[in-house]
This record gives structure tokens, sequence and C-alpha cells, in this order.
């Protein structure tokens, strides 16, 4: 890479866009980044995010035997995904083990099968590309798979956006007014299942509970606003991925990791700076000056 | 032994049962509660008060005995919208990026459309609400910056603006400031007034002598019901509270 290239921002910037895996990286990942932000405002509200770790990492196992037998991956994910919290609630129900201790104990049993069926089946499965993420060879099947599960996420977000607030805040009232919490639980699960599929092509299953943790954790320390935290959430997740994915191209850096690290020190400056609940209030300091 | 007309109660629960996963929290439970009636909901923590109320609000399943809402089952009435929950303040996340209209107009969503887009008449009904509980000055406040007795003025407005028949309130009472005391009693003389049916949970005795018709006093089941000057004794109250005499905790009878 030679360093000319940064003499100016415009070429930094445009350059890349020349090549067409770039554009469809850039694309694709700004896509999930938006499915995955969206999400992470419930996830972190409702407070799930060792459910997303769980949800993410056991997928791992159906992503491989979908490959195996040559269907849609997304299709072995999300069985996978969802089978892993029936499981988990199943076994929290019928022992005395505590919950914490079962969702761990489950989605590392998931992913050791996982692991396993890799070395066993001896496809062509790139086991890299799965635990790390592969923006830039996303393939064409997966282009079409992402975009159609991207939809069906945010169309059924968008539908029960309110329902989903009400459920994260208040359940039982919902239950009391005739909302039906059991199917909006499940709802919940089912998008947060969906999201770590697509997410996983970004940055990997290692990474995916990142993108959707982080971007809802970024918003609620600049919001105190439910819409705006959902809008906070989606824009930091997606400049984030065009961050990671610029970093990545320029300096030659894992795209998975750079996309995630680059939400990280999004989140590190909400923390320090954010007007109300950073540690340096910035609206105090403001204050100051008046 | 007169015939019981059950359309004539608000609430009525036969006998009812409930245990989660095998552990007893509530047997053999009775309550039948007219409208316009005030009853206080008074047992030791783990006395199934909070069981109590989400069985009939139908949070949780009984698993032996009978629920009815205005003679309807409790699936009908949350249908109908009949039941509101004034949850206790500990019971919710203060932090929750949300503002009082918005918590208030949560009370509509039941009525609303699959969008929960509100209607004319929603809007009028939560800034009525909103209004009875006075806190039209803090309308977009966050949750997280209001007092507690702020805060259960709003959850009291949310079950107001549901123009539900039956409240349950979670104590009422707990953590609030004078001037919330004094307005949560007012809407309860009018809640009466309106023929609202009122079930709440206290630990404080003074609030039971003061706005109860009836008392039902539990620990597990039902050790005493009826009305309070007849069954909130020293003696009922001793037993409800595992032998702790009722001096402790009402201080000496005036």
């Amino acid at each position: 890479m030679e360093f000319c290239y940064f003499l100016t921002l415009d070429s930094f910037i445009t350059d890349p866009l020349t090549h067409d895996f770039m554009r469809k990286a850039l694309l694709m990942s700004s896509l999930v980044a938006a499915v995955c932000g969206f999400l992470s405002s419930y996830l972190t509200l409702k407070g799930w995010a060792l459910m997303g770790d769980a949800v993410s990492h056991s997928v791992m196992p159906g992503v491989v035997v979908a490959y195996a037998l040559g269907l849609p991956f997304s299709l072995g994910a999300f069985i996978f995904g969802v089978g892993s919290v029936a499981l988990i609630g199943f076994i929290k129900q019928k022992s005395r083990v505590k919950e914490d201790t079962v969702i761990g104990l489950v989605f590392t049993g998931f992913f050791a099968l996982g692991i396993v069926l890799v070395s066993k089946i001896k496809s062509n499965i790139d086991l890299h590309s799965i635990l790390f993420g592969s923006p830039l060879g996303i393939s064409l099947s997966d282009v079409k798979q992402t975009i159609f599960i991207s939809l069906l996420v945010v169309i059924l977000l968008s539908i029960f956006r309110k329902d989903l607030m009400l459920y994260c805040f208040d359940p039982r009232h919902a239950k009391t007014v005739g909302i039906n919490v059991f199917f909006l639980h499940y709802l919940l699960l089912t998008c947060l299942s969906l999201a770590a599929v697509v997410g996983l092509q970004s940055v990997g299953i290692i990474l995916v509970v990142a993108m959707l943790i982080t971007p809802g954790a970024t918003a609620y320390l600049l919001t105190d606003k439910f819409d705006n935290m959902t809008v906070i959430s989606v824009l930091s997740a997606i400049i984030s991925s065009l961050i990671g994915i610029y970093v990545s191209f320029w300096f030659d850096l894992e795209t998975g990791g750079s996309i995630v690290l680059a939400q990280t020190f999004i989140f590190l400056f909400a923390f320090l700076f954010a007007p109300r609940y950073g540690i340096f209030k910035l609206k105090k300091l403001f204050a100051g000056y008046k | 032994m007169e015939t019981i007309n059950y359309q004539n109660f608000r609430i009525q629960a036969e006998n009812i049962c409930v245990d989660y996963n095998g552990k007893v929290a509530l047997y053999d439970a009775n309550l039948r509660l007219k409208p316009g009636q005030i009853c206080g909901l008074v047992g030791m923590n783990g006395a199934g008060k909070t069981t109590f109320f989400n069985a009939l609000t139908g949070f949780v399943n009984i698993s032996k005995g009978k629920i009815r809402i205005n003679g309807e089952s409790v699936r009908s009435a949350q249908k109908d919208q009949t039941i509101a929950y004034v949850p206790q303040n500990e019971g919710i996340d203060s932090q929750f990026p949300i503002s009082v209209w918005d918590v208030v107009m949560m009370g509509r969503y039941g009525s609303m459309n699959i969008f929960r887009s509100p209607r004319e008449s929603d809007v009028q009904a939560v800034k009525d609400a909103i209004e009875r509980v006075d806190l039209t000055d803090h309308l977009s406040t966050p949750i997280g910056n209001l007092s507690g007795g702020q805060r259960k003025r709003t959850f009291l407005a949310r079950a107001i603006a549901q123009r539900a028949s039956i409240l349950l309130l979670d104590e009422p009472f707990s953590g609030v400031d004078i001037r919330t005391e004094k307005l949560i009693s007012e809407l309860f003389i009018q809640f009466k007034n309106e023929g609202k049916t009122i079930l709440l949970s206290t630990h404080d005795m003074i609030h039971v002598r003061e706005f109860c018709d009836l008392v039902l006093l539990i620990n597990k089941t039902v050790v005493a019901y009826g009305e309070t000057s007849e069954v909130f004794t020293p003696e009922n109250i001793t037993t409800t509270f595992g032998g702790i005499s009722p001096d402790f905790l009402l201080g000496p009878e005036s």
C-alpha cells in the first residue's frame, strides 16, 4: 500500500470503491449492521446480551450441517439458534442449575459440536470464514439470502416495534391488556437468530454478539428516548461497519475484527463523553463556559 | 344459603392454587369483590400477594380453582381491558428510555390496532389521565428523571388511561411523598364513586384502616377475609405475620 494514497481523504474513500468486492462488502455489511443495530436496542434493554452470545455461537453446527447437505446455511443456523434457546429453557425449568450456567454450558456445547463436525465432514467449508466472517468474499447466493433475511427482520421489528418495547419494559402489563407475550418472546428470539445468521457473514460467529449488543449500549448512553436510541444504534452500527472495512482495506487487517473494534471505540467515546451519562459529562463542561 | 349471582362480582376467585415448578405459592385462596369495593391485601413478603395479583391478571396460570372477572374468564378480561395492574416501583426498570407520555399511552395499547398508532380518543384519554395525576408538566420527562412518587403516579395514570374497571395496586404507598400519598387517596375515593373495584397490597396497617372496606389477610392461603372492622383484629394480624405482636406492627391501639 502506497502512502501517497492518504494524501487526500477523497482517494482514501473512493479508491476502494473501484473494486467490485469492496462495493459489495460495504453495502452488505451496512445492511447487516443496520439489522443488528435495530435489534440491539431491544436486546440491551431486555438484558439479553448473554442470550445473544448463546444464540450466535449455537448456530455453528447448523451452518456446518446445512453446508454439508447443500441447504441454505441460514436455515440450519436458524434451527440450531432457536433450538439452543428451547434447550436452555428446558434445562433451566427441569433442573436446579442457575440460568447463566445453563446458557454457558448449552452454547459452548453447540459450538464444540460445530467445530467437531467441521473436522469430521471435511468438505470445502472454510472454518476461518465462519469463525471470523468474510465480508469481502461474500457469494451471490449469500447476498440474496442476506438481503431476504435482513428485510424480513426489519419488517417484523417495524410492525411489532411498540409491542416489543412494551414487552421489554413491562411484560406483565402487556399480558394484562391481552397482548400475546408468548408470541413476542419468540418473535424476539427469532429475530435474534436471524440477525446472528446475517451478522456472522460480516464479523463471524465469535464476534457477532458485538454487533447485537454494542450499538444498543452506545445508544443507551446517548439518549432517553426509545426511538432515538434505535436510530443512534443503527447509525453507529453502519458507521462502524464502514470504518472497519475501510481500515481493514488500507491497513490489511482482519475485516470482522476491525468492524467490531470500530464499534468498541464508538462505545468508549460515548462512555467518556456522552452529554448526560458519560464520565466527563460534556454538558456540564460546556455549561461552565456559559 | 342464598344463591349467588356471579355476575354481581367483579372479581371472583374460588379455591385457587398457584405453584411454580411444584413449589406451592398460594393454595385454596378465595376472594369475591363487588363494584365500588376497596380491598386491602395484607401478608408478609413471600405470603403470595404478588402471586395473587399475577393469577388475577393471568400472568401466571392457576393449577386449581376458578377465576371469574365480571363473570367471564381471565382471558376475556384481558381482551376487554378490564384489569389494570400498577406495579411496585421496584418492579420496573426506571432507567428504561421512555417518557411519561409513552408509559401512559401503553395503557391504550390493548385497544389499538396492531401498529399501536394512537387515535384522537387515545391521545385524549392519555391527556386526561396525566392531568388527573397532576403530571401535565412532565409529559416528555424520561421516567428515570422522576421522583418515586411521580413515577408511581405515572403508572396510576396508565391504569386510568386504560379505563379498567378493576385496579390491582402493588404497594401503592411505598416510597412516595406526602403529596402523592394524598393524591392517590383522593383518587381512590373517586374510583370508588365511579364503581371501580380496587385490590391493593400494603405493608402499612394504617392505610388499611383508612381506605379499605374489606381486608384479605393471606399467608400462602387466606387467613381471614371480610369487613375491615370485623376482620382486621390483632389476633388475625398476629396469625398472618407468623406470631409477631400487632403492637409491633400497628403501634399501641389508640
